[in-house]
């Protein structure tokens, strides 16, 4: 019997085209998605050397960083971002590659898109210009962000040069407490092994707490592996991703779907597969977290205080802490359930898709957003926008106060008009709290779609279970 | 891409940890189609006040920084966004190595296909490096034999750093990745005939 092999090694093995003598390896791209804010350039460097794009159709692109969410009968105003996604079309038009505009109820953010679309399949190796490609991990697709150099490489030869990770394992065992979700359970991943815990690795989720969740909560892990340092995560293939993956547009026809299931099953993690690394989390011990700083390693469990750095003995770390404390506007010991909010986003890639909307309208329901705060919802597509508008949820937070929003990145990065004034506090669903990511001088503290919806109800952070 | 030579230099002391792309150019600036330009806007919300007046206490803003071509920063350099303007924008400022005790994977990867030099060190190393920096001593960085090295009050002192050897010659050659890769073209031909035949779905699925 061959030795047991991860998820990981796997699919690395049956995309290797061939082995460099200097150790690096020329490994097969079968996905690519592209968007306007890391491709122009790619496109100018294959126009320059003569090149062309060698699997148009192996390709997606979409317009999200840049677009904006409100008015899009009036197109996009500000002349830089309107070039870039302009450059985007053009580009795709002269290769011949499919481009979902701004005008297609498809459009939305790649990595809602490309499992929407089915796009996205297990076993597959997926790249794209943004950190956030391993969200496509949930379907057992290895799956990595990557550079604008590396998009025209893979452009031009749809492979990409490469030196193979290692294999980390996190383990979430036991069942996770009710009204705990993805975004908690991936929050304490990162407080965990921290912001470079995972750099060199790719990560597989496993256990009981990670089976269990829907194909959605599973995006939410995978999508912030990068968080923890690691430009993968990845999630066995099963029945669920079966499921899921039936019927959708670019899925294996009906007379290739049970070949296609049979290999993508066969593609999970063998027993006894050896790990670099071994994390186990307990589920139980789980509850609803927040970020309290700058860095999606700062987190505390919504019942706990801002930190104080006088208990931190590592001073470089200690440092670290007072400029986030400083940034942040916050005095250390406060509870968390005290701080005050301004603004709250749901929504992005981390928490854009239609489960997410569906929890947080569950605490919007026939409550109202405090008088303080503005919150928007900007769902992950046009066609979660859609689902979601069947369903009711827009009238819901609508009549709740939120502002209904088109779909696109929106308030994550800030890239459009939606963004933070300096010194205003964000309750966001979003994967980043870095200083400036929401605007200049904005403090985003990272939570849960209920948790968020908590935090515009109550005006302040707030348990979502205590609604 | 420009051949890598060696570089004598002041070095910039930057002694912040998980220095993440968006600190390195912030979002506004991404909005350009092009790979050049964004050297003046290198970390700039640490650098210009909100009316665009420099900071005086930023490093960067310092006179006898101002053509330094090196870097020595905390752990964790360049995590966040994959964002390649992040390279783009220290090697348009004229910083062409960075030395830390680690880097986040996208970051450092990037650095090689722009012809930036990433070293990492211990900490420790990392350490004394910062203080030799922020009394401005002058390095030279010698990537053929991976060596860094200062004067300090006369006494020579010499580091050497371990590298990948691809990476290394990339940078010493300043090698077209993507011509390497298409002179390999029939490999990844034959890869896709092979790919076609075992999981055939993947070629029959179009898109509409």
């Amino acid at each position: 019997m061959s030795t047991p092999k991860t998820l990981y090694d796997k699919i690395w093995n049956d995309h290797l085209v061939s082995e460099n003598e200097d150790g690096t390896s020329i490994i097969y791209i079968d996905r690519h998605l592209v968007h306007e804010v890391t491709s122009p350039q790619a496109f100018e460097g294959l126009k320059i050397a003569n090149r062309s794009v060698r699997k148009p159709n192996f390709t997606l692109a979409t317009a999200d960083h840049n677009i904006p969410t409100t008015n899009r009968d009036e197109g996009i105003s500000d002349p830089e971002s309107k070039l870039q996604v302009d450059t985007l079309e053009e580009n795709c038009k002269e290769h011949g590659i499919t481009f979902l505009s701004m005008s297609d109820k498809r459009q939305g953010i790649v990595h809602i898109i490309g499992p929407e679309q089915g796009f996205t399949q297990p076993g597959m190796t997926i790249v794209c210009g943004d950190s956030h490609t391993s969200t496509h991990g949930a379907f057992g697709a290895l799956a990595w962000g990557i550079g604008t150099s590396e998009v025209e490489h893979v452009l031009a030869t749809q492979t990409l040069v490469q030196t193979k990770a290692k294999n980390m394992q996190i383990n979430i065992q036991g069942e996770l407490p009710l009204g705990v979700t993805a975004k908690d359970i991936v929050l304490k991943i990162i407080q965990t092994i921290g912001t470079a815990g995972g750099t060199g690795y790719v990560i597989e989720y496993t256990g009981d707490a990670i089976k269990s969740l829907t194909m959605e909560g599973r995006m939410t892990v995978c999508n912030m592996s990068i968080e923890a340092g690691a430009r993968a995560g990845l999630i066995s293939p099963d029945e669920k991703t079966i499921e899921y993956l039936k019927g959708r547009p670019f899925s294996p026809a009906e007379n290739e779907y049970q070949s296609a299931s049979d290999y993508w099953l066969s593609l999970a993690s063998d027993e006894g597969a050896a790990y670099d690394k071994t994390v186990n989390i307990d589920a139980s011990d789980i509850i609803p977290q927040v970020t309290w700083g700058t860095s999606p390693e700062d987190v505390v469990s919504i019942d706990g205080l801002v930190p104080n750095p006088d208990d931190e003995s590592d001073e470089t770390k200690k440092k670290s802490m007072i400029r986030a404390l400083e940034y942040m506007g916050l005095v250390p010991n406060t509870p968390l359930k005290e701080v005050k909010v301004d603004k709250v986003f749901i929504g992005s890639c981390t928490n854009g898709r239609i489960e997410d909307l569906r929890a947080a309208s569950k605490i919007a329901k026939d409550r109202k957003v405090a008088d303080h705060v503005n919150a928007i919802v900007v769902p992950g597509s046009g066609l979660v926008k859609q689902q979601a508008e069947e369903e009711g949820l827009d009238k819901i937070f609508i009549e709740s106060g939120f502002e209904w929003r088109e779909p696109g990145c929106s308030m994550c990065l800030a890239m459009n008009a939606d963004k933070l004034k300096p010194q205003e506090r964000c309750a966001s669903t979003s994967n980043r709290n870095f200083e400036g990511r929401q605007g200049r001088g904005g403090r985003t503290h990272l939570m849960s779609p209920a948790m968020a919806a908590a935090a515009a109800i109550n005006g302040k952070l707030s348990d979502s279970r205590e609604i | 891409m420009e051949k890598f030579k060696k570089i004598e230099s002041n070095a910039i002391p930057l002694p912040m940890v998980n220095v993440d792309t968006d600190m390195i150019i912030p979002k506004q600036f991404l909005k350009t189609i092009k790979r050049t330009g964004l050297g003046k806007n290198l970390f700039y919300e640490l650098r210009y006040d909100e009316k665009d007046a420099p900071i005086d206490s930023f490093v960067l803003n310092q006179d006898k920084y101002k053509d330094s071509q090196i870097l020595i920063t905390g752990k964790n350099f360049g995590c966040g966004s994959s964002r390649e303007h992040a390279p783009w924008s220290i090697l348009d400022y004229g910083i062409k190595c960075i030395i830390a005790s680690s880097f986040a994977d996208i970051f450092y990867n990037n650095c090689f296909k722009n012809g930036i030099l990433p070293i990492k060190l211990d900490e420790s190393e990392v350490n004394k490096l910062q203080k030799a920096a922020e009394n401005s001593l002058s390095f030279t960085i010698d990537l053929e034999n991976q060596k860094i090295s200062y004067f300090d009050k006369n006494i020579n002192h010499e580091v050497s750093f371990e590298l990948d050897k691809a990476k290394k010659t990339s940078l010493l050659e300043g090698l077209d990745d993507i011509g390497l890769t298409l002179a390999k073209v029939n490999h990844i031909s034959d890869f896709e005939n092979k790919q076609k035949s075992r999981t055939p779905w993947l070629y029959s699925q179009q898109i509409k």
